[in-house]
């Protein structure tokens, strides 16, 4: 077993030296490619932590999506960079966020070499319970059942933190297309590359989504891929972002949230709670709410990297 | 030492690492991506907790796992928003500092100031 011990202290130590180039590089850029980077290696560390589900959502969300956003806001926010230089705190401002980090990172350690034998855990009672919820993972079952309110809840924020951007447009762009319009070379790779990707990946999404009640895979890595088929189109000019004031795209936007509440509250009528399944239409309830949630994951992260309008709504 | 153990140490360092970063770059595009850097330590020390919970024929606590699931995306969305008022700051005053003395003093400025 001495060659996994290594392994997973080589992989430890990678994803330490690309947090700290990620911290340490000039360049804003540089830096958002390292966390990338970072992102890539923290999925490797899921797989090894046996949490196949978040490596999918790590490496799609957290890595690939906030990625684009984060190179996007750092191209246009070049010119800013050589001002900040001269904004950099003294050295003993350094030394105390120094200290501070320090002591932060000590006590969490502490914490983790102290947690308490043998570990508190409900793995047994997911499981216990799992067949009643018609999935075979354990993780979905949490997601979709056991802490389904959170699944929900979850749904709404997203949702806010859309109509967030979208106020930060100007007054006479409110309902217009977000973003900047895209051009690129019709017959170009990234051009060639949107019209031939999307039919795969949409079905690859949809799949994974799909898997996800059995294997690992859901509604979130499963959306993501789909909304990176949305974006590689608007980015290569193949298509353009809709208007926001668009009402099939309103209601794409809310159709995850409200399936979810009229699930949730005929909950009462058939297994006399909120969010409660009946045993015997469990699995087809939750496919029900994840073909919404699909749907509204994909459109909200799409839009939410889209950003606010910025155009008018004519082309 | 368990490689639970290992990787909530690494977990440990990168939230101190992310804080030092969110604390001294004075560029917020820099501490946006130090606070997900900081995140994702966090959600490493969750996995670490998941893991330790093995059992049932689990190879970790699904409960654990599912709430990194929803916090993931909701990183994503915060950051989103977050990204969005910096380039909105930027649109507005000509700059992307975070200084409260900074030159363009219109009403929205005090909302930029830390």
């Amino acid at each position: 077993m001495s060659w996994t011990v290594a392994l997973e202290a080589g992989l430890a130590a990678l994803v330490l030296g690309v947090a700290v180039w990620t911290l340490s590089v000039r360049q804003t850029f540089a830096a958002v490619v390292a966390f990338v980077v970072y992102g890539l290696t923290l999925t490797l560390v899921w797989v090894r932590l046996s949490a196949p589900d978040v490596a999918l959502t790590e490496a799609a969300i957290g890595s690939g999506l906030t990625g684009v956003l984060l190179l996007g806001a750092a191209a246009r926010l070049r010119a800013t960079e050589a001002n900040s230089v001269a904004e950099r705190p003294g050295a003993a401002v350094r030394v105390a966020a120094a200290a501070l980090a320090t002591l932060v990172a000590l006590a969490l350690a502490a914490a983790v070499l102290y947690l308490p034998e043998p570990a508190h855990t409900l793995a047994p009672q997911a499981m216990a319970e799992l067949p009643a919820t018609g999935m075979g993972n354990a993780v979905t079952g949490v997601l979709m059942a056991y802490r389904a309110a959170d699944t929900l809840l979850e749904k709404v924020v997203v949702l806010i933190s859309l109509i967030g951007v979208w106020s930060l447009a100007e007054d006479k762009l409110w309902g217009g297309r977000p973003g900047p319009l895209h051009h690129a070379d019709p017959d170009g790779a990234l051009a060639f590359l949107a019209r031939r990707l999307p039919p795969v990946g949409i079905v690859v999404g949809i799949y994974i989504a799909w898997l996800g009640a059995d294997q690992p895979g859901g509604a979130f890595p499963g959306g993501t891929i789909i909304a990176a088929m949305w974006l590689l189109t608007m980015m290569a000019g193949v298509t353009d972002a809709p208007p926001i004031s668009r009402r099939w795209l309103r209601f794409v936007l809310v159709a995850g949230p409200v399936v979810f509440l009229a699930v949730g509250f005929s909950g009462f009528f058939t297994a006399g709670a909120f969010l409660a399944y009946p045993v015997a239409y469990a699995k087809a309830l939750i496919v029900v709410i994840e073909v919404g949630m699909v749907l509204t994951i994909a459109a909200t992260l799409g839009l939410l990297m889209a950003g606010p309008p910025e155009r008018s709504e004519k082309p | 030492m368990t490689s639970a153990t290992l990787f909530g140490l690494l977990g440990s360092v990168l939230v101190g690492l992310g804080l030092f970063g969110l604390l001294v770059h004075p560029h917020p595009l820099r501490k946006i991506l130090s606070f997900n850097l900081l995140g994702g330590g966090v959600f490493l020390l969750f996995g670490v907790v998941a893991r330790r919970g093995a059992g049932a024929g689990l190879g970790g606590d699904p409960v654990p796992q599912a709430l990194v699931i929803t916090g993931l995306v909701v990183a994503f969305a915060a950051t989103a928003l977050a990204v969005a008022l910096l380039l909105r700051l930027f649109q507005e005053s000509g700059s992307a500092t975070l200084r409260n003395d900074a030159p363009a003093d219109k009403d929205d400025g005090e909302a930029a100031g830390h």
